[in-house]
């Protein structure tokens, strides 16, 4: 609006200003009164097709596409004459979209605000400048009487300069309208954008599991067919070779348990990603091996009627991974129970181990990072942990 | 003894070739899926096959899929399924009918060679062969069934001969005697039900009950 208050010479009647102010607000009545005709006609046609439900939304459809086109008519009215935006709409123009507020405020804008302040506009501007014309030039086209010559061509000689001021009042008024009826709401730009925000996280946590899945395929075909066909080549060479000096037998047998040590720790890592076994046959049948290969007892029981998600069984399957290496690294934990159980839309959680508590959310622990993950899937970790133990870790992630 | 081998990766069917082959065992085909497999079984009849899981074109279970239609059609079949992980779960649809000649074990047991070739000739000769992996799997899940009343000593010898050792097996590797892994073994028999009958039926009864534990 700042733009609008242009220093007072150019609101002079012969500024382009003025002539550009002037010319925006009496485009605005033609350009404002088909879209009156035509929203209250489908109005009607939508309300009295409303029992075919197909057409009435066919109309309304329809409507919602027209709301569009007269909000960008009306921007490029605003541009043209103004250099001023005014917001365009965020609701669909496939559909009506009549739960969002932002296409009644539209509509409401282009059926009654737009034609009103066009024909009044339109009126006031138009009689500023020819009213003023016509009785600044009455001497010429009709002799009067010197008093009516002293009072009318004054009159008129002060109209024609309040003109450019009536026609930036109304112009004014025009964008102050245009922008609060037209174009989404703080609330709407906020909505949408946690809209967005929701679809490109679920992309990110998809791509991010695709990608552990690829890598995990990777390793498979390529690293740990390798390693297991050279531990067993070492492995052969060592029944064989049983007659060579010591030192060479010495060398042999380590690098065989060399080998077979990389084997079983790149397959504990591997498995770790995204075992192949949860994408086939779900949580239940993923989690056992995974459980097997801690150090310490572990008891698991999983009751999952249904399967989740494939995301959101990766995130389950990453809570267990990371807790139990958790609980073997810092816990000293002589036993672990797990617990899996769907209820309703919800897939929980519970770990818990016996070791020394005190577990915190606090930075560089690896609960940080496992907070995040549960946390791009809406889920909550919660963390009961006091010193001396036992510490219990329970994640609720939605079903979806 | 004849072996059809499937596995997918060229640099190890080749190495599981020679290493067979330096035991006197006849690989009569290898092959690289599981169709090629159940093909060349047709075709050469064999003793005993060998099967990676996860093959093309699905990189899943076809290798396990296929070793199950194989068990399901002959029974004298011996099969013994390799894998990169081992899964209970795979375990269990393995050995749900019966518990001879029949070998779940970890790609990784092929770098123990005598150790391997003990298994294979096992299997092939109507034993079981069930990698110690699968077994501490089916041990984490949280059972209540008569396997609760076995103590833990009765729990070791049971996982031992699930993994498909005979008595002499379990007693070296438990260090006690013959005679006290026989005595544990009858304990076991009684505490899970199993009524006197041919020792070696019962023996594949209670390995059959400990897998179903795990479900």
């Amino acid at each position: 609006m700042t733009a609008i208050q242009a220093p007072k010479a150019r609101n002079l009647p012969w500024s382009s200003r003025a002539w550009l102010n002037t010319a925006h607000a009496v485009v605005g009545l033609p350009l404002a009164l088909p879209p009156f005709l035509l929203i209250l006609l489908r109005v009607v046609l939508a309300l009295a097709l409303s029992w075919t439900f197909f057409l009435s939304r066919a109309v309304l459809r329809h409507l919602s596409k027209g709301l569009h086109a007269y909000t960008a008519r009306q921007g490029a009215r605003f541009e043209a004459f103004l250099g001023e935006r005014v917001p365009m709409p965020s609701f669909p123009a496939d559909r009506f979209a009549w739960r969002r507020g932002e296409t009644w405020r539209t509509l409401i804008h282009h059926l009654f605000v737009a034609p009103i302040i066009g024909v009044v506009g339109a009126a006031v501007v138009t009689a500023a400048w020819a009213g003023g014309a016509t009785m600044a030039t009455s001497l010429l086209w009709s002799p009067q009487s010197r008093r009516t010559l002293l009072e009318l061509t004054p009159t008129g000689l002060l109209l024609l300069a309040l003109a450019p001021m009536i026609a930036q009042a109304v112009v004014q008024a025009d964008l102050f309208v245009a922008r609060r009826m037209l174009g989404p709401t703080r609330s709407d730009v906020l909505t949408h954008k946690v809209e967005n925000l929701t679809v490109s996280r679920a992309e990110v946590v998809a791509a991010a599991d695709a990608e552990r899945r690829r890598i995990e395929r990777d390793l498979h075909d390529g690293a740990q067919q390798r390693l297991v066909s050279l531990a067993m080549n070492l492995g052969m060479a060592r029944a064989q070779f049983t007659d060579v000096p010591e030192p060479v037998q010495v060398a042999l047998r380590e690098a065989h348990e060399e080998a077979k040590q990389a084997v079983k720790e790149l397959r504990d890592l591997v498995r770790g990603l995204h075992p192949a076994i949860l994408g086939e046959q779900g949580l239940d049948a993923a989690l056992s091996g995974l459980a097997a290969r801690v150090p310490l007892p572990v008891r698991l029981s999983v009751d999952v009627a249904e399967r989740a998600a494939p995301a959101i069984e990766a995130v389950a399957f990453f809570v267990v991974s990371e807790t139990l290496t958790n609980i073997v690294k810092h816990a000293e934990a002589a036993r672990a129970t797990i617990e899996v159980v769907r209820s309703g839309g919800t897939l929980l959680l519970k770990i818990t181990d016996d070791g020394r508590g005190g577990a915190r959310l606090g930075a560089g622990s690896g609960l940080r990072g496992l907070a995040q993950r549960v946390n791009s899937v809406d889920g909550t970790l919660a963390i009961d942990s006091p010193l001396g133990g036992p510490t219990t870790i329970t994640v609720e992630l939605p079903c979806g | 003894m004849r072996v059809v081998l499937a596995e997918d990766s060229v640099l190890l069917r080749e190495g599981l070739v020679r290493l067979l082959g330096s035991a006197g065992i006849e690989v009569v085909a290898a092959v690289a899926d599981a169709d090629e497999l159940l093909r060349a079984v047709d075709e050469h009849e064999p003793d005993l096959v060998v099967t990676d899981v996860r093959m093309p074109p699905t990189h899943t279970d076809e290798g396990l899929r296929a070793a199950l239609v194989l068990r399901g059609e002959r029974p004298n079949l011996a099969v013994l399924v390799l894998s990169q992980y081992v899964e209970e779960r795979y375990a269990t649809q393995l050995l749900a009918t019966a518990t001879s000649r029949v070998g779940y074990l970890l790609k990784d047991r092929v770098a123990d060679v005598s150790e391997f070739l003990e298994a294979v000739h096992r299997v092939a000769g109507g034993g079981t062969a069930l990698d110690p992996e699968v077994v501490a799997q089916l041990l984490i899940r949280g059972h209540n069934g008569p396997l609760d009343r076995l103590t833990p000593r009765e729990i070791d010898v049971l996982r031992l001969m699930a993994e498909g050792r005979a008595n002499t097996g379990i007693a070296t590797t438990l260090v006690i005697s013959e005679s006290a892994v026989a005595k544990h073994i009858n304990n076991i028999f009684t505490k899970l039900d199993l009524s006197a009958d041919s020792q070696d039926h019962r023996r594949v009864l209670a390995v059959l009950r400990f897998l179903e534990s795990g479900r």
